[in-house]
């Protein structure tokens, strides 16, 4: 198997999850670079068959089946491909892989200080693609044998140790680590393996740290994350949990070392090599992104912004109990059955909610069959976007502790370094992706959800992905960036809808706020308190001019100020939310449901 | 193409139960493969670490952290050695060897680390023993050196849908309640200490705490309220692993929640074994790999064990199936066509459906994964 990108013309691609493994076929094709075709068959890393390479050869004759093309050669012991001779229709030029079965890559990360050092490992870490299991600290809140307790029954495959500035006091962090002793988590993976553990804090304390774990656990060091209070040096620790990933983790997983040795590119957490997609395309284009995976168990949020100095800054966030199946009971519970509620166009008791999602809950595989049961797992995902994009923002933030100048504006504004650097309005894309998303029996059931649950300011573009392909993408970047971005565009994302949603004073509820035009040509008016959608002019290409209807309305461009910009319309079109920021419910029931029917009515969608 | 298999629950009166009993940590086995054992016949046994101590030394006596290690040797200790509850493990001379203060350690133990950046101590207390019992009764039939045993008995199986509480083991007693009757105080019988109570529906929270006041080790029930689920636990459950609260009685729930009688056929198989010895576990993982609650009982007859395994099985045409999602969830049906293609069924989703025949004799369209196979 090779991998240089300038020979290669048919590539396999795997992303193994939890439940599924999923392979796709790139192919190089008189159009360019398309995914052609797709295959899947459930993952078998756990018992009875314990060993990864089943679910994934079955993936394999099913895209052979359905593709025509001779995939695999018979070789049980060896690698199992035909290898492709030039144009022939047969074989394969590399395979490359993604993993998140056995629940994806779990750490620990502890730092001294919550909004510091501990905040900089969690970034680390998620940024990596991992879950977070816990995060320690000094000042989390919790008495140290509440967290002794706690961390002694985490099963964690990596644990990350920060804290301290470089020439720092030391204490701090080696008491981090003299918790992680006392508690003595168990790997995951592997009997004989000792936990493996990542020091990224003072380097002055890295002897004695390696010294209290020796018992334990197999330490490595790298450079502070935390060098300095205004620095943050994430790569180093990243890179090593990259490492310790096929090390210490891959390597011990049912089948894995076996997978490994199919492909020459390392095998890459899949949350991470969706980030590494979302975050190279964001920057290439200049775009500020936000991207959802909601899945059954956790809903992973990524985002890529620029910082106040214009510099793109990558985030991604994992909400580990927010799913639309095996969690969708804590969805219930964090959001509360009256906040799902709300988003109903019709009447359904409390106890018919509750019984229904617990239901869900313990028999995930099942589907909505009726429109009402779809609409409730839509009225859930809303909620599952709201939270997790809440938890998001908590983390994408400055950098905490550092010394700031700041001006008098910053002093009226009450800034503190630590907003969200996320900013609704100058949001460019939305990308949701999950079986809720991503195959919503209609696509402005999609547009709506991630509007309703973003709450969306400003002109967005709004997009999924098709079929879970970003994780084979995010990998197959690594060695054909090109190739990856042309398919990520033409077979990968699907253009939706834009949405405007103007910023208003309430006097203009009922009154007409703006004035849309495409192509010079009024096309519709946003009204206050008005949803409205224009499918007239889906799929085209033009100037989009949204002009304020006072001075005191903001279309996304500032008060006032016109908003113009070329644009490629959706698949559904375009949609003038006049339902102003922040969204606003009825107390009463009769009202809510009204309410949302009149919504759904205006998207055109069933009641 | 890859083959899919429908869930299903199985409820089985004759069938081979292999059970592994494994040691969270390296220990020793105490049976060898051959040897006949009851469910309550301890098996493995270990040790477990005990729990380590930091004691902030430096701070309480109010010295340097690098003056520690001199203060434990100054008493002729140092790691590894042991110390006794209230020993002096650090003493620390002022001012011309005037006004020593000293540290006595809270804890049993032996000491494993002096840290020279913050003048802790940690002391690591001594193990307790672990044991693992066989819970169900059978024969040995494999044996992992220092980590596990298999076991294997004959008897009946039955999985419910979703359960809370751990492995209990008690006589199984058949509620005289129908299986679509909600189940009522009056129902629970006061003389239930030590017995796994089985039968009815929707049983309140008040139903529940009294069986358990009574002493039943285990319940048995249809469906459950999401209130009383709640109300038992004490918190709302977010995801579907369970087995470890700590419960007087395990709860297990056959068909799901809301008000679903209990299958026929459970209460069939169960109350073919009224007054044996059963084992049963709550534990529930809703995951790949999945986990689903159990009641086992090993009666030894062999009859039939084979061929009642449903395991892995295929949908087909005449399969009784239970269907799992609204409109007809809760229903019995059985399968009359197997369309191969997709279908776009009333939420306007296109997917691969089946045709079956309710017990009232309407065909009704579903999508496959909505059924699950009644064993």
């Amino acid at each position: 198997m090779k991998a240089d990108k300038n020979s290669i013309r048919t590539v396999l691609a795997t992303d193994c999850g939890s439940t599924t493994t999923k392979a796709v076929l790139f192919e190089k094709t008189s159009e360019g670079w398309r995914q052609t075709y797709r295959g899947e068959a459930p993952t078998t890393v756990e018992e009875p068959v314990a060993d990864v390479t089943v679910g994934a050869l079955n993936s394999f004759t099913e895209i052979q089946e359905v593709s025509g093309r001779k995939i695999l050669s018979g070789n049980t012991k060896d690698v199992p491909f035909v290898q492709s001779k030039g144009a022939d229709k047969n074989g394969i030029d590399l395979y490359i892989s993604t993993s998140s079965a056995g629940g994806g890559l779990q750490m620990i990360v502890g730092g001294v200080v919550r909004e510091m050092t501990a905040q900089s490992a969690e970034r680390a870490a998620l940024g990596a693609g991992a879950i977070v299991l816990d995060t320690l600290s000094a000042d989390d809140g919790r008495e140290e044998y509440e967290k002794i307790e706690r961390v002694r029954h985490l099963k964690p495959d990596i644990v990350l140790i920060t804290g301290g500035v470089d020439g720092g006091t030391k204490s701090h962090v080696v008491e981090v680590a003299e918790m992680l002793l006392a508690a003595s988590p168990k790997p995951r993976f592997g009997d004989t393996l000792r936990l493996p553990v990542i020091y990224a804090g003072n380097k002055e304390a890295r002897e004695e740290v390696e010294r209290i774990l020796a018992p334990i656990a197999h330490v490595e060091s790298v450079e502070n994350i935390r060098p300095t209070l205004e620095v943050e040096n994430l790569k180093p620790a990243r890179d090593l949990i990259h490492d310790f990933f096929l090390k210490h983790v891959m390597s011990h997983a049912p089948g894995y070392g076996r997978l490994i040795s199919w492909t020459p590119v390392p095998v890459m957490p899949t949350p991470g090599a969706v980030g590494k997609m979302i975050n190279d395309f964001a920057i290439r284009r200049g775009l500020n992104v936000l991207a959802a995976d909601i899945g059954g168990a956790t809903t992973d949020v990524f985002s890529v912004s620029k910082d106040p100095k214009g510099e793109m800054i990558f985030n991604r966030t994992v909400s580990a109990n927010l799913g639309m199946s095996y969690s969708v009971a804590n969805v219930l519970i964090e959001a509360g059955t009256n906040n799902i509620k709300r988003w109903l166009p019709f009447g359904l008791s409390n106890t018919e909610i509750n019984d229904r999602l617990r239901n869900k809950m313990i028999r995930p595989t099942s589907i909505p069959q009726t429109i009402e049961d779809l609409y409730l797992e839509q009225a859930v995902c809303r909620e599952a976007l709201r939270l997790s994009l809440n938890h998001h923002r908590s983390l994408a933030v400055g950098l905490s502790g550092q010394k700031q100048k700041r001006g008098i504006a910053d002093i009226f504004a009450q800034a503190t370094g630590h907003e969200s650097l996320i900013n609704m309005q100058q949001l460019d894309l939305v990308i949701g992706s999950g079986g809720v998303l991503s195959h919503a029996p209609d696509r402005r059931q999609a547009a709506l959800m991630m509007l309703d649950a973003y709450q969306l300011e400003g002109l967005t573009q709004i997009a999924v992905d098709s079929i879970f392909m970003l994780p084979h993408l995010g990998v197959f970047s690594t060695i054909h960036p090109e190739a990856a971005e042309e398919i990520l565009m033409r077979d990968c994302l699907i253009n939706v809808a834009h949405s405007i949603a103007p910023k208003f004073p309430e006097k203009l509820i009922n009154k007409k706020v703006a004035t849309v035009k495409f192509n010079s040509t009024e096309v519709g008016e946003i009204w206050g308190g008005d949803l409205a959608i224009i499918e007239q002019i889906a799929g085209r290409t033009g100037k989009l001019e949204i002009i304020p209807s006072s001075s005191n309305v903001d279309v996304g461009a500032g008060l006032g100020e016109i908003l113009i910009k070329d644009i490629e319309l959706g698949a559904v079109g375009l949609i003038l939310d006049g339902r102003n920021r922040p969204l606003m419910f009825p107390d009463n029931l009769e009202n809510s449901i009204s309410k949302q029917q009149k919504i759904y009515a205006a998207m055109g969608l069933k009641v | 193409m890859t083959s899919a298999f429908a869930p299903g629950l199985k409820a089985l009166q004759f069938t081979a139960m292999e059970k592994t009993r494994e040691l969270p940590l390296k220990g020793e086995v105490i049976v060898a493969e051959g040897d006949i054992v009851n469910s309550d016949t301890v098996v493995l046994m270990a040790d477990l670490p005990g729990n380590l101590n930091i004691l902030r030394v430096a701070e309480r006596l109010g010295i340097e952290p690098s003056e520690v290690a001199a203060g434990v040797a100054r008493k002729g200790l140092k790691i590894d050695s042991k110390v006794a509850k209230g020993d002096i493990i650090c003493e620390h001379s002022g001012l011309f060897g005037l006004f020593k203060s000293k540290y006595e350690s809270p804890f049993a133990g032996r000491i494993e680390y002096i840290s020279e950046s913050n003048g802790h101590i940690g002391v690591r207390e001594p193990a307790t023993p672990l044991v693992v019992r066989a819970y169900i009764a059978g024969t040995v039939t494999k044996v992992v050196p220092h980590k596990s045993v298999t076991i294997l008995g004959h008897g009946a199986l039955v999985q419910g849908i979703f359960g809370v509480g751990g492995e209990k083991n008690g006589q199984l007693r058949m509620l005289n309640v129908s299986n679509d009757k909600e189940l009522t105080i009056s129902d629970i019988p006061s003389d239930c200490g030590q017995k796994i109570l089985v039968g009815g529906m929707s049983p309140s929270i008040d139903v529940i705490k009294a069986a358990a006041k009574a002493g039943a080790l285990g319940l048995v029930v249809g469906s459950i309220d999401d209130s009383a689920l709640r109300q038992y636990l004490g918190y709302d459950l977010g995801v579907a692993i369970t087995g470890d609260e700590d419960l007087p009685m395990t709860l297990i729930v056959t068909e799901g929640f809301g008000r679903l009688p209990m299958s026929p056929k459970i209460s069939e198989v169960l109350g073919a074994y009224e007054g044996k010895l059963a084992s049963i576990n709550g534990a529930t993982q809703v995951r790949a790999g999945a986990i689903r609650p159990e009641i086992l009982v090993v009666h030894d007859d062999k009859r039939g064990a084979a061929s009642q395994n449903h395991e892995g099985r295929g949908l087909e045409v005449g399969l009784k199936v239970r269907l799992i999602r609204v409109p007809y969830f809760g229903m019995y049906a059985t399968i009359t066509e197997l369309p191969h293609e997709s279908e776009v069924i009333e939420s306007g989703a296109k997917t691969r459906i089946l045709k079956a025949k309710l017990d009232n004799g309407s065909i009704v369209t579903v999508p496959r994964a909505n059924v699950e196979i009644v064993s």
